[in-house]
């Protein structure tokens, strides 16, 4: 009666047989194709350390003026811009301004690679139902999996450093874009869709003419749920080797100094409001066409 | 405007089930299977039976039936957004079924061009952007396709709107937006699918002017598709009649008041104002020799509304109708007049006069 008060699991020698073999699987392969694979995303790395030098480089002011400009020009309203200086000059004046520069400039880089590659999968996810079926159950894997257990492979393939930590933040964020953009693009009109049929339109003419720009305020949506994600992750991945504000956190729960914790927190959620809000006003503005002003 | 040598549309044969396996039970349908038995012992529903019609070019073909009749089913088979299980659709002598993709995409570039019941525009575009949205697909040059979506948005009334947006505009002004866009394409035959009936009584009765006036100099082959008859006996040039997938009727304006085919289409044609549809031809009986000569005259094809409009206004007697040469080929007086009005079914039904004259 063993078996019913203890599960029969495998024994442990097997268990340790199997485990080590994949281990030794793994590191056989990142031994064989590491340096292939870190070549490459090399082309990714040149792109963090240019976004990031024009970040910290630049002097605060142009950089203050640039982000209120880009508010202004997505959200067309004087609360939001005065939010952003608000928040920007607090920042700026406790002393965080390099870390949270470097910050925005690792966030804008993920949310870039996010968009360049989820709204392609996206788009050939809402053409396939087949496709959405074998997609689905790997964004689910890719959002509930602990980041921590991703972070091991990661590292064991491309060391620590920022291009790992940009791989972690973008598997982790990207899968409200490919969601959403498939979302989008099968919620558009019928109706629509099929009169750009009738007037004989390629099927490139209906996804540039119709779905994209219809589907457009669900994959703003998106793209603002990959932004918020990404910035939950950054202090994940400053634990390899990511700059910005992720580290004075990291070391404040290592040495439990409650301040500079709470300082840099709110510094990242300073910068995810401002994120946040200049989306939705964007992706608000988009939408004005389809207010019904007559019944 | 239209292409001179247009063959018009030729349907043959043409069926349409819905289900997995539609085309297994073609053959059953072609014997006699009915709509009920092929729902219950297969699950597959019957959305179009051997339908055969043919639409000259340049004239008006109406499609009439009520919801679930199939018309829509139909007019999708004309440019193929729906696929037939068998049959054929000639346009211009081409078997449309036949094409493939790009064929297709062509033959929808430029021989067709569609108006839809829910107007169907591109909400992020302007009046301008939605109406050559056809000349855009097709290619054209962006100054030129300008130059024609504004020619026909002033024709269709809406100059000065060019740069609103769809949900700016009422129901007509956008449907006259979606009217402009397919008459922008310019090609022979346009589609219509239950375009007008969104709109309310007044508007609708508005845009079918527009379109009997548009006709006139553009002669495009319209395929019509309405669920009411008034529409249908103003704007048909010809009709055909829906009902559970089939054709039970086809004709002019006259067979269907004077002839319904059945109980189903007689019951239709008791609510119509026969006064507006009925030509005197219908009533009146042969002149007799010793006709008046000054009496007055009606040419052929007034309706007996108008006909009775001209009499309230003169003297009593017999009225002449004459053709188009001025020759006097009937003869008409109120009392005929008047019981073709009021008369149902039946009693009208031959061309010849010989009931009216018995009245």
């Amino acid at each position: 009666m063993e078996w019913f008060y203890e599960f029969p699991s495998m024994n442990d020698d097997s268990l340790r047989t199997l485990k080590k073999a994949i281990d030794e699987g793994f590191r056989t392969f990142t031994r064989a194709y590491g340096d292939a694979i870190e070549g490459f995303f090399s082309p990714l790395q040149h792109f963090l350390i240019a976004a990031e030098r024009f970040m910290t480089q630049t002097p605060w002011p142009i950089i203050t003026l640039i982000i209120l400009a880009i508010a202004w020009g997505a959200s067309r309203s004087w609360k939001i811009v005065l939010g952003c200086l608000v928040t920007l000059l607090a920042i700026g004046y406790f002393d965080m301004w390099d870390d949270t520069m470097r910050t925005i400039s690792m966030i804008f880089v993920c949310t870039i690679l996010s968009i360049a590659v989820g709204i392609p999968i996206g788009i050939l996810m809402s053409r396939s139902d087949r496709l959405q079926r074998l997609v689905n159950p790997a964004l689910d894997v890719m959002q509930t999996m602990p980041s921590f257990v991703y972070l091991i492979p990661v590292v064991m393939l491309l060391g620590i450093g920022k291009v790992p930590g940009l791989i972690a933040v973008v598997i982790y964020a990207i899968p409200p874009m490919i969601r959403l953009t498939d979302l989008g693009i099968r919620l558009v009109d019928k109706d629509v869709l099929e009169a750009a049929e009738a007037f004989g339109s390629s099927s490139w003419q209906k996804l540039k003419n119709v779905q994209l720009p219809l589907a457009l305020p669900t994959i703003m949506a998106g793209i603002n749920q990959t932004i918020m994600m990404a910035l939950a992750m950054v202090v994940i991945a400053s634990m390899i080797g990511v700059q910005g504000l992720g580290q004075p956190v990291l070391k404040a729960i290592a040495n439990q100094y409650f301040t500079l914790g709470i300082f840099n927190g709110l510094a990242i959620v300073g910068i995810a409001i401002i994120f946040d809000r200049v989306s939705q006003a964007y992706g608000q503005r988009l939408q004005k066409h389809r207010e019904v002003v007559h019944g | 405007m239209a292409d001179q040598h247009f063959d018009g549309i030729k349907i043959r044969h043409l069926y349409k089930i819905f289900g997995p396996n539609a085309s297994a039970h073609v053959e059953a349908v072609r014997n006699g299977l009915s709509k009920a038995e092929l729902n219950e012992k297969f699950g597959h529903v019957l959305g179009l039976k051997d339908i055969n019609i043919e639409m000259p070019s340049g004239c008006v073909q109406v499609i009439m039936g009520l919801s679930g009749s199939g018309k829509s089913t139909l007019i999708r088979h004309i440019n193929r957004l729906i696929d037939p299980t068998a049959g054929e659709v000639l346009v211009n002598g081409v078997d449309v079924v036949k094409m493939n993709e790009l064929e297709l995409r062509e033959f929808r570039r430029q021989q067709t061009a569609m108006v839809f019941q829910k107007f169907a525009l591109l909400p992020h575009r302007n009046v301008l952007d939605n109406t050559l949205y056809g000349l855009e697909v097709q290619g054209v040059e962006r100054s030129k396709a300008v130059d024609v979506a504004m020619r026909w948005i002033e024709r269709v009334g809406l100059k000065g709107f060019e740069s609103k947006y769809p949900n700016q505009l009422s129901g007509g002004m956008q449907q006259r937006v979606g009217l402009a866009r397919a008459l922008a394409n310019d090609a022979p035959v346009l589609l219509m699918d239950e375009a007008y009936s969104a709109l309310d009584p007044l508007i609708r009765t508005d845009m079918q002017s527009v379109l009997l006036d548009l006709q006139k100099e553009i002669r495009k082959t319209i395929v019509f598709i309405t669920h009411d008859l008034d529409e249908a006996l103003r704007l048909g040039d010809q009709i055909a009649i829906l009902r559970d997938g089939e054709v039970i009727q086809q004709g002019n304006s006259q067979d269907i008041v004077l002839r319904p085919a059945d109980d189903y289409v007689a019951n239709f044609v008791k609510e119509v104002n026969r006064g507006r549809v009925v030509q005197v031809e219908a009533v009146m009986v042969p002149p007799w020799a010793g006709l008046s000569p000054t009496c007055m005259t009606i040419p052929a094809g007034t309706t007996i509304e108008d006909a009775m409009r001209v009499i309230a206004k003169g003297p009593d007697g017999d009225v002449a109708v004459v053709g188009p040469g001025g020759e006097p080929i009937g003869v008409v007086n109120l009392r005929q007049l008047a019981g073709a009005m009021v008369n149902s079914h039946g009693a009208v039904s031959q061309h010849d006069g010989s009931v009216a004259r018995a009245l």
